[in-house]
């Protein structure tokens, strides 16, 4: 008995030794190997995430995705989206399930230290606010005492409610609910007389009502809410590239490199040394992140520059209808501000 | 010379250990037990290698620690200061509560479908029959969904509620209705209560000494009405009605003041007890069916009524086929009260194993904690529901 058993613990402990290393090949190679990306993003929010009427994914979140895949594989389309809520969104993440994740997430530190995540740089800088009826005469959030709020579960909105309507001394009733969608349904319903989240996915939420007009959005931002993606801690090689290919997007708009140009921009190298640089004729930036000098070249073509991106999902032309605020470049009276590629 | 082939002793040990029968039996039974801790120490071993690769511990601290989410319904006392601790209990309150009022309504609902089921009036015993073929088949996440939808489309928003009475307001955001303060002298009256249940138990036992020694009978059950019901209620008066009710009032966006039920609980609540007493329908239907038809002609034949027979011939015999498949459906009412999270409803999946795992991100920690109570809740059921089957079941001699 006491030979079986001890036997039975070898060849568990052998078992488990083969599974924990298999778990830590780089995710670099493991998204090579497979030949397509793990997204992590939303289960929709119109704008950022969610499939259009042929179910194909489309958003800014999305072109993100897509993006890294253009640097990493080659082709933007080789993604595979994962939707998650945002209860399930890290635990996907952490398990390997997802390999990045661009899902309108706020970077705070519990969840870069505790949670385990390395973020990457912000790509929308956002604020939480509160949809309301027009029809309610409210101006402004400190009225919404007693009010009945729906808040998505598992977000930071629902803290930054519990801290403004604590700070403020006002009541309230919080109608947590699990996806958006419900809350949406919650809200239209009147059985909530407030929706509260970030301020551009209310944006896309009031765009998506029946009667946009009949709804405001109160001028109070309650929170700082800089969203970004975020890969698993302990991958600096595959933070790297994510980080890097961010930072390209925003770099190729201030360089003023579009998709229309860019075949164009990377035939040569001409006399701009950063464009140079970043698309590759000059320097090799992208071997350095363990990928090739076009990598960015690929990202522009296939998705286009920042600016792009942002114009074409959620700009002032778009449904959405966001302007850029905060998300102008820092030369524009924004605080867009990307690291240099040097 | 013929040699007789005689059987071939056995070549080896292990053939022979296993074809003799019970050795047989205990190196399957040690096998089983190596396979099945083997897979448990696989499991539990990978969790936490995992966990120290990405370097997360496990550890417990996060439960004193404060939530800083608000909570709807809390029956205690809770703000977004109290402790991740707290909000778990406000979450196993919130489950309770629903669990407990889910059983008393599916058995009241239950018995009565049941009873329908074998009415011989056709349209009772087709409605009866309609109702459970069309409820116990479609899940009971979709009816949960169903109702609480029903309540907030259908009702109206606080400025136009349905007011009953001018005390009772029913809107999609709760039903507001009164609560009670009570005033110091109510405890006389509560005091009388208890002594009034007190009085009756005993009393009860005392008159079926009396009726079975001297066949002497009293009114047991006006007597004990008197006590229970009656004393205090003349004293309520007397006392001049030490209860002040507290009515909700329209105070800018929602009623405030009394006490309010949340759709969320109301949606919940009724969606469970509906479908599970379908089940228990069946259960009752067939556990009456299942005495013989014999016992009631014997009975009439005795010249007991036909009220007396159900109650002191069919129902006892019924009860003991019916306990046992109605634990399991207890039980099962109270872990599908998890899908509470569907509506919002904040229960302990909600609280402790939703915001607060999502919050401090401790899913193995948070979620052996929900295992645990759900554990727990499921014994508690089954061991009452033991306890009074060994009570009821027939005594053997």
């Amino acid at each position: 008995m006491k030979v079986v058993k001890t036997a039975a613990i070898a060849a568990t402990l052998s078992l488990t030794a083969a599974l924990s290393l298999g778990a830590q090949a780089s995710t670099l190679q493991d998204v090579q190997a497979r030949g397509e990306l793990n997204c992590v993003v939303t289960t929709g929010v119109a704008g950022f995430a969610a499939p259009d009427e042929n179910g194909r994914w489309e958003g800014f979140d999305v072109d993100l995705c897509r993006a890294v895949a253009a640097a990493v594989l080659g082709d933007a389309e080789k993604v595979k989206f994962i939707p998650t809520s945002a209860k399930t969104r890290f635990t996907i993440l952490n398990s390997g399930e997802g390999d990045i994740l661009f899902r309108n997430t706020t970077e705070t530190m519990s969840r870069d230290v505790d949670l385990k995540l390395t973020f990457l740089p912000v790509n929308y800088y956002d604020g939480q606010g509160f949809l309301i009826r027009k029809e309610l005469g409210i101006t402004s959030a400190k009225d919404l005492d007693g009010a009945s709020i729906c808040i998505q579960t598992g977000t930071t909105t629902e803290l930054n409610l519990a801290d403004f309507f604590r700070t403020t001394g006002i009541s309230y009733e919080p109608v947590a609910v699990e996806t958006n969608e419900e809350g949406i349904t919650n809200y239209s319903a009147n059985r909530c007389d407030a929706y509260t989240t970030d301020a551009s996915a209310l944006a896309s939420i009031r765009a998506a009502l029946e009667d946009p007009s009949a709804h405001i959005i109160l001028p109070e931002i309650i929170s700082k809410e800089p969203l970004g993606g975020a890969v698993r801690q302990g991958d600096d090689q595959w933070a790297d590239i994510g980080k890097w290919v961010v930072n390209a997007m925003i770099n190729a708009e201030e360089l003023g490199v579009t998709q229309a140009n860019v075949a164009k921009l990377a035939s040569k190298a001409g006399n701009n040394p950063s464009i140079n640089r970043l698309l590759g004729t000059e320097s090799n930036m992208g071997e350095m992140v363990g990928l090739d000098n076009a990598w960015a070249v690929r990202v522009i073509a296939a998705i286009g520059n920042y600016g792009e991106s942002f114009d074409r999902h959620i700009g002032p032309n778009t449904p959405i209808g966001l302007s850029r605020g905060l998300n102008a470049l820092w030369k524009d009276g924004g605080i867009l501000y990307a690291a240099p590629i040097r | 010379m013929n040699e007789v082939a005689l059987p071939q002793p056995q070549r080896n040990i292990v053939s022979r250990l296993w074809n003799d029968k019970e050795t047989r039996q205990v190196i399957i039974q040690i096998l089983a037990f190596v396979v099945i801790f083997a897979f448990f120490f696989i499991m539990v071993r990978n969790a936490i290698t995992n966990l120290e690769a990405i370097g997360k511990d496990i550890s417990m601290d996060f439960l004193s620690q404060p939530s800083n989410y608000d909570i709807s319904q809390s029956l205690i006392e809770y703000s977004s200061r109290s402790t991740h601790l707290r909000a778990m209990t406000v979450g196993i309150i919130n489950t309770l509560l629903v669990a407990v009022f889910g059983i008393a309504l599916a058995t009241v609902i239950g018995f009565l479908l049941g009873v329908c089921r074998l009415s011989k009036n056709w349209i009772v015993n087709k409605l009866a029959y309609v109702y459970i073929e069309y409820v116990r088949n479609v899940p009971v996440l979709l009816h949960i969904l169903l109702v609480h939808g029903i309540i907030v489309n259908s009702l109206p928003t606080p400025k136009n509620a349905v007011v009953v009475n001018e005390v009772a307001f029913l809107t999609n955001r709760g039903f507001f209705i009164p609560s009670p303060d009570f005033q110091p002298l109510y405890w006389v009256v509560a005091a009388l209560f208890v002594i009034g249940v007190i009085f009756s138990l005993r009393f009860r036992k005392y008159a079926q000494k009396v009726q079975d020694q001297t066949g002497k009978h009293y009114p047991v059950f006006w007597i004990c009405f008197g006590a229970i019901v009656g004393v205090p209620f003349i004293m309520y008066f007397l006392l001049g009605s030490p209860i002040v009710w507290e009515i909700p009032e329209l105070k800018g966006f929602n009623y405030s003041g009394g006490l309010v039920i949340r759709p969320e609980f109301i949606a919940l609540w009724l969606a469970l007890s509906i479908y599970t007493a379908a089940f228990i329908g069946e259960i009752v239907r067939a556990g009456i069916s299942a005495v013989d038809w014999g016992q009631n002609e014997a009975a009439a034949a005795l010249g007991v009524t036909r009220g007396r027979t159900l109650s002191l011939v069919v129902i006892p015999q019924a009860l003991r086929i019916i306990i046992p498949p109605l634990t399991s459906q207890y039980l099962n009412l109270a872990k599908n009260s998890s899908l509470a999270i569907a509506i919002g409803y904040m229960d302990i999946v909600a609280t402790i194993g939703g915001i607060t795992l999502n919050q401090t991100g401790r899913e193995m920690e948070c979620m052996a904690i929900v295992l645990t109570l759900y554990l727990i809740f499921s014994l508690l059921i089954s061991s009452g529901m033991n306890w009074y089957n060994n009570r009821i079941k027939l005594v053997e001699r």
